[in-house]
């Protein structure tokens, strides 16, 4: 079985990727850490994403460990430079 | 009543000062964030701020409903603007208002520094001489263990 999550870039994520959002299939099971292995392993440009970026599952800023169900809205969060 | 918003529109800063009044309070607090002609050594001449609006709504209204429980006082307004900024254009407004100043100064200033640390906007300078880049900013801090239930 296979899930299916939204992933949303920002900012200079945005810029790397080329792409707001892309949606990625990810077996049963996986962590938000499965799910940025497995898009850094797609080579150019997302190999150029951070090990370990921060990302928030439903708008809420999760760990590596968190596992995702279909239909997550999974967020690459660059650092934050708001006021 | 904590308010708190993430907008395009052009912030009306007597409008969010309003929004704090309150007869128990003799202290009225109010920063402004402004985008400035300069940074690093360049010179500025606009800023664009991009925010991933749906999560930065809940975390704005998080980070004042937090102040609001350490600092015994709900009359908080905080609005964060997004989109092209000239110079000069306000880009955060933070009211506070309590009834003696050392609570307002602390609940204000502890806004301001967690909206840097946490809360997904971004913002881009444009240079006088045409480059842009975007603000190098602060890694968010993000839990090392899957959280309960989301």
């Amino acid at each position: 079985m296979a899930i299916a999550v939204r992933t949303l870039f920002f900012a200079a994520y945005r810029d790397l990727v080329g792409a707001a959002e892309i949606p990625v299939d990810l077996p049963e099971g996986s962590t938000v850490g499965d799910l940025v292995a497995s898009l850094r392993e797609r080579g150019h440009p997302f190999s150029s994403l951070p090990p370990a970026p921060a990302v928030a599952v439903n708008r809420t800023y999760a760990g590596p460990e968190e596992r995702l169900a279909g239909g997550d809205e999974v967020a690459f969060i660059p650092p934050v430079a708001g006021g | 009543m904590v308010f708190t918003d993430v907008t395009p529109d052009p912030i009306d800063v007597v409008e969010v000062l309003k929004r704090v009044a309150a007869a128990e309070d003799g202290a009225v607090l109010l920063f402004l964030g402004v985008v400035r002609n300069h940074a690093e050594g360049r010179s500025v001449d606009g800023m664009r701020y991009d925010a991933y609006e749906a999560m930065a709504k809940g975390v704005l209204a998080e980070i004042a409903r937090e102040a609001s429980e350490r600092h015994g006082t709900d009359r908080i307004a905080v609005v964060h603007r997004v989109g092209d900024l000239q110079l000069g254009d306000t880009s955060v407004a933070i009211a506070v208002s309590t009834p003696h100043r050392a609570a307002a100064y602390a609940a204000n200033r502890e806004i301001i520094e967690e909206i840097k640390k946490r809360l997904p906007v971004w913002k881009k300078e444009h240079y006088v001489d045409g480059a842009s880049e975007w603000v190098e900013g602060a890694a968010p801090p993000v839990p090392h263990r899957a959280g309960g239930t989301a």
